[in-house]
C-alpha cells in the first residue's frame, strides 16, 4: 500500500501582521483578526520562492525518508500557483538541487491551492500502480495578493514535500475521495500579476460545499466518522473557513488543532494542507488516523485518510518540526519592507 | 550584464549541489571543482557533496550594491568555512545585517541567487543563513 | 639580459574628464612621454588596459592607440591583468628592450571609466575576482577587500584609526600633485564619517573611478644616454599570482602574490628591502597599502597599520609610500596605474616631482607594486638612479 516515506517543510521567517496591512489601507484590522482569525502571516524575502522553498522541503523530507536514494525518485511533482517560471518547470531545478535527475517524470501543477494536493494524489497512484519506487510530492507557494484587496491579509509562502512509497512508511494512504465542478469563484488570467475572486461568493458554494462534499463523499465511502481520527486538516484560505468547515462535519478543535496554521502562517495556496499534514504529523504517534481535506478554487477538494505507522517516533526528529518554522526565530517586516520584497513598488529593474 | 544561460546552466551541479572535487592523493576538496589538485598535480578525483553546516571566517555588508542586489541591500557578504573545511563565498540571509559576525555559525539554504531583469533566467545556488536550531 | 632605462615619463589629466575619449587620453599620455624623453620613434608599444571592452565597448586596443599617435605599423599590443595590466606593460616592454629585440619602447597604460554607469562600471571592475564564485553571490570589489579588512582586524587588531590614516597620509601626498584627481587633504573624522560602503570600508577607504593615462619611454643605457635626458634603471620586476578567489587562500591578510612578486624584483635587483627608500603602493583600499607594507616585508604581519599611523610613511617618514597620492588621492584609472606609479618613481629618483612632493634626501632606490583584483596577480618594479 502507498504511503509517506518522507515529509518536510519549508517557511519563510519573516512575517507581516495584519495589522501593519491594515493601517496603510484604513482597514478595520480587529475585524480582520476575528472575522477571518488571521493574526499575521509569512512573507517570502526577494531570494525565495516557489522552487527555493520546494527544494528545501524536500531537502526536509528527504532527512527523515532514512535514506532514499534521490536517485530512485521516479517523478517529482510540483503542486503550485506560483511557479516563478511561465514557461519552465519548477519540478526540474528542484530535480536537478536534490540529485534524482535524469531518469524521472516532472510535472508542474496548477490548481489554485489545491495544485499540492494533487501532486500528493498524482504521487501516490504511481506507487499503488508499482511504477516506480519512490514519487516526491510538494506543495509550494509564493502567493500574491492585490494591494488592499482582502486576500493581501492571507497570500502566504511555504512549502510541504512528501517522499511516496510503499515500503518503510511512515504514514500509510488508506483511501482517498475528491470531488470537482466547475466553480468561478477564485482565478487569475494570463499575464495578470493578481488573482481575482468573486467576494463572499467564494463562501458557501464554493469553499464549503466542496470541501464537504468531498470530506463527506469519503466518510460514507469508508464508514469512518470524524471521531475514528485523531487528527484533520483542511484547507485554510483563513483560520475560520478550517473551524467552521470542521465543525459542519463534526471534527473538534483538539482534532485540527495541530495543523491549523493559517493564523499565524496565512494562506500558503497550495501549501496550506499539506503543511498542515506535515504539523500535524510531527505530534502524532503510531496507529492515529488523520483527516484531509484540500480545496482549491475552481474548484475541487483531494481527500485522504491516513495511518500514522511506528516509523513516525524514529524520523519526527531527523528534520525541522514544521511548528518550529512557524513559531520561532521570526522577524517582523512592515508595509514598505513587504511591497518592496513582493515587488508590489514600480522601479526599473 | 546578461548571464547567458548555458553559463549557469554549467554550474548547476556545484551551484545547485555543492559538488566538489575530492582528490585521491592528497584527500583535498576544492569548491568549485578543480580537475588539478594544485598542491599536487593530481588529476584523479571524485565527486564529493559539501557539508551544509559551517561558520563565518570573515564578512562585509554590502550597502552600495549593484542593481541586480538593490532589493537585498544592505547584504551580508561572507566566507564561510564548512564543516569539512572547504571555503565558499556565499551571501548571507535571514539575517539582520548588523548581527553578523565571525566565528557565527551558519547553513547552507538553497536560495534565488540572480534574476535577469524582468525576462531573462532565474539563477540558483547557496546562501548562508544564521543557524538557529 | 641588456640594461633597461627608463627615459621619460607624461600624464594625461586624471579624474572625470568628459571632453576626453579613451584614445585621446592615451595619446596625450604617450605625446607628452614621446616629447619629455625626446625620442622621434618607438620600436614598439604595450598598452596596459583592463577593460577597454566594458567601459568603453573597445579592444584591439594596440593598433588602436599605435593609430591615433600617428604610428600606425609599429609593433603593438594591449596587456591585461585586471589593475596590474599597467605593471605588466612595463615588465613586457622592459624585457623586449632587455632581450635585445628592440631599443625604444613605449609602456603606456590607459583607462576611461566613466562612460558607462556606475552600475556597469562596478561590473567591470568585478570581473577581475572570480564571476561564477564570487560576483555571482554579489561580491564587489569593496567587498572583497572588506573581507580581508575584516580578517586583518580580527587577527591583528588593525583598527579604523589606521586605515584612516592611509588615506588621509595619500591625500595629504595627492593635494600636492598637479595630475591627482582628488588633490586636496582631508582628516581622520572625515574618514570615519563616510558613507559606509561595505563594512569596515568607507567612501574615504576606496579609491575613486577615474579617467586617465599615463606612458613611459623605456630603452637601453645606450640610448637613454644619447638623448641626454635625465634616466634611471628598472634593476628588477617581478610577477606573482594567487588563486583567484580570496576564500581559497590560506590566509587572507596577506597577498602573497605580491610577496611573491616583491621577491622575486628584488633578487633581480640583488637587493633587500631594506635597500629601497620609498614605494608606490597599490591603495586601491587603504586596507590594501597596510597588507602590501606587511606582504612586501617592509613590515611584520600585523604591525604596519601602527607604523601608517605613526607617520613612518608620510612624505618625511623614513619609508615613504605613494608620494604620488597613491589611487586614492591620484586616482586609479585601473589599467594606467601601474604605469603612473613608474612615472611618479622615475619623478622622485630624477627629483622632478612636482608641488612640494619631492621626497626629502634624493632617495636613490625605489619600489611600484601593482596589483589586479582582490591580489590574484601582483608586479613589482624596483628603479635605481642611474
Amino acid at each position: 500500500m502507498a504511503g509517506i516515506v518522507g515529509y518536510g517543510a519549508h517557511l519563510p521567517r519573516q512575517r507581516i501582521k495584519v495589522e501593519e496591512i491594515a493601517k496603510v489601507w484604513g482597514a478595520d484590522a480587529p475585524s480582520y483578526k476575528k472575522g477571518l482569525m488571521l493574526r499575521e502571516k509569512s512573507v517570502p524575502p526577494p531570494d525565495m520562492d516557489t522552487i527555493t522553498l520546494a527544494v528545501e522541503a524536500a531537502r526536509n523530507a528527504l532527512r527523515r525518508s532514512g535514506g532514499v536514494d534521490p536517485a530512485e525518485i521516479g517523478a517529482i511533482y510540483i503542486g503550485s500557483e506560483s511557479h516563478p517560471y511561465a514557461v519552465k518547470p519548477s519540478g526540474t531545478t528542484v530535480a536537478e538541487a536534490i540529485g534524482a535527475t535524469p531518469h524521472l517524470h516532472c510535472a508542474d501543477f496548477e490548481f489554485a491551492c489545491k495544485a499540492g494536493s494533487e501532486a500528493m494524489f498524482v504521487a501516490l497512484s504511481h506507487i499503488d500502480a508499482k511504477a516506480m519506487k519512490y514519487a516526491l510530492a510538494i506543495a509550494a507557494d509564493t502567493s500574491q495578493g492585490a494591494p488592499s484587496d482582502a486576500l493581501e491579509f492571507s497570500a502566504a509562502a511555504g512549502a510541504g514535500a512528501f517522499i511516496m512509497g510503499s515500503e518503510n512508511l511512515i504514514a500509510e494512504c488508506l483511501h482517498t475521495h475528491s470531488y470537482m465542478t466547475d466553480m468561478p469563484d477564485f482565478w487569475r488570467r494570463e499575464h495578470e500579476f493578481y488573482p481575482q475572486h468573486a467576494g463572499r461568493f467564494t463562501g458557501e458554494e464554493a469553499y464549503f460545499a466542496t470541501t464537504m462534499g468531498s470530506s463527506q463523499a469519503l466518510l460514507e465511502k469508508t464508514g469512518m466518522k470524524p471521531s475514528d481520527f485523531k487528527y484533520a486538516i483542511f484547507h485554510q484560505p483563513n483560520g475560520k473557513f478550517p473551524q467552521r468547515v470542521s465543525r459542519m462535519l463534526g471534527f473538534t478543535q483538539e482534532q485540527i488543532d495541530p495543523g491549523w496554521l493559517a493564523p499565524r502562517l496565512g494562506n500558503t495556496y497550495s501549501g496550506a494542507s499539506p503543511i498542515g499534514l506535515t504539523a500535524t504529523l510531527d505530534v502524532s504517534d503510531p496507529g492515529d488516523l488523520i483527516f484531509m481535506c484540500s480545496y482549491g478554487s475552481g474548484a475541487g477538494s483531494d481527500s485522504f485518510i491516513w495511518k500514522v505507522t511506528d516509523r513516525i517516533n524514529e524520523v519526527r526528529d531527523m528534520a525541522v518540526k514544521t511548528h518550529k518554522l512557524l513559531d520561532e526565530n521570526l522577524t517582523y517586516v512592515d508595509y514598505g519592507t513587504y511591497a518592496k520584497y513582493r515587488r508590489k513598488i514600480k522601479k526599473n529593474y | 550584464m546578461a548571464m547567458f544561460s548555458s553559463r549557469s546552466w554549467r554550474e548547476y551541479p556545484q551551484r545547485y549541489r555543492l559538488e566538489a572535487s575530492k582528490f585521491k592523493k592528497s584527500g583535498k576538496t576544492y569548491y568549485p571543482p578543480r580537475t588539478i589538485d594544485p598542491s599536487n598535480g593530481d588529476t584523479e578525483w571524485e565527486t564529493v557533496r559539501l557539508p551544509e553546516e559551517g561558520k563565518v571566517i570573515t564578512y562585509t555588508v554590502i550597502r552600495v550594491a549593484p542593481n541586480m542586489w538593490g532589493d537585498k541591500s544592505p547584504y551580508g557578504l561572507a566566507i564561510v568555512e564548512l564543516t569539512d573545511g572547504t571555503r565558499v563565498t556565499v551571501q548571507m540571509t535571514d539575517v539582520d545585517v548588523e548581527q553578523i559576525k565571525i566565528g557565527m555559525e551558519v547553513r547552507l539554504e538553497f536560495r534565488r541567487i540572480q534574476t535577469e531583469g524582468e525576462a531573462g533566467v532565474l539563477s540558483y545556488a547557496h546562501k548562508a543563513v544564521p543557524k538557529w536550531y | 639580459m641588456r640594461d633597461v632605462c627608463v627615459v621619460g615619463v607624461g600624464m594625461s589629466q586624471w579624474g572625470e574628464v568628459w571632453r576626453k575619449s579613451f584614445r585621446q587620453l592615451f595619446v596625450d599620455a604617450a605625446s607628452a612621454a614621446i616629447k619629455n624623453s625626446g625620442v622621434d620613434h618607438l620600436d614598439g608599444l604595450y598598452v596596459g588596459c583592463m577593460s577597454g571592452g566594458l567601459f568603453v565597448g573597445q579592444e584591439h586596443l594596440g593598433a588602436l592607440c599605435a593609430d591615433y599617435l600617428g604610428m600606425a605599423g609599429i609593433p603593438a599590443m594591449r596587456v591585461e591583468s585586471a589593475c596590474a595590466s599597467g605593471g605588466m606593460a612595463i615588465r613586457a616592454a622592459m624585457f623586449e628592450v632587455a632581450s635585445g629585440a628592440s631599443d625604444i619602447v613605449m609602456a603606456a597604460g590607459v583607462e576611461k571609466m566613466t562612460d558607462c554607469s556606475g552600475d556597469d562600471a562596478t561590473y567591470a571592475l568585478a570581473t577581475a575576482a572570480d564571476q561564477e564564485y564570487e560576483v555571482f553571490h554579489g561580491a564587489t570589489f569593496p567587498g572583497l577587500y572588506a573581507m580581508m579588512a575584516h580578517a586583518h582586524m580580527a587577527k591583528y587588531g588593525t583598527t579604523r584609526d589606521m586605515l584612516s590614516a592611509v588615506s588621509v597620509k595619500n591625500h595629504k601626498n595627492g593635494a600636492m600633485n598637479p595630475v591627482a584627481q582628488y588633490p586636496f587633504e582631508i582628516t581622520m573624522e572625515g574618514v570615519a564619517n563616510s558613507v559606509m560602503i561595505a563594512d569596515p570600508l568607507h567612501i574615504l577607504d576606496c579609491s575613486p573611478i577615474t579617467d586617465g593615462a599615463a606612458a613611459v619611454i623605456v630603452c637601453t643605457e645606450e640610448k637613454a644616454k644619447a638623448l641626454g635626458k635625465p634616466y634611471v634603471k628598472i634593476i628588477g620586476s617581478g610577477v606573482g599570482t594567487d588563486t583567484l578567489q580570496l576564500c581559497q587562500r590560506a590566509d587572507m591578510t596577506t597577498i602573497k602574490a605580491s610577496t611573491l612578486a616583491a621577491e622575486r624584483a628584488l633578487k633581480m635587483a640583488g637587493k633587500t628591502i631594506k635597500d629601497v627608500q620609498f614605494a608606490e603602493m597599490h591603495d586601491c583600499f587603504t586596507i590594501a597599502e597596510i597588507v602590501i607594507c606587511e606582504s612586501i616585508g617592509l613590515y611584520a604581519p600585523g604591525k604596519a597599520g601602527a607604523a601608517i599611523l605613526a607617520g613612518e610613511t608620510a612624505l618625511d617618514g623614513k619609508f615613504p609610500v605613494n608620494s604620488s597620492g597613491g589611487l586614492k588621492s591620484k586616482g586609479h584609472a585601473v589599467g594606467a596605474t601601474g604605469v603612473a606609479q613608474i612615472v611618479e618613481i622615475y619623478k622622485q629618483l630624477t627629483g622632478q616631482a612636482e608641488g612640494g612632493r619631492q621626497i626629502p634626501g634624493s632617495p636613490k632606490i625605489g619600489m611600484a607594486q601593482n596589483m589586479g583584483g582582490s591580489g590574484a596577480s601582483s608586479v613589482v618594479h624596483i628603479l635605481e638612479v642611474a
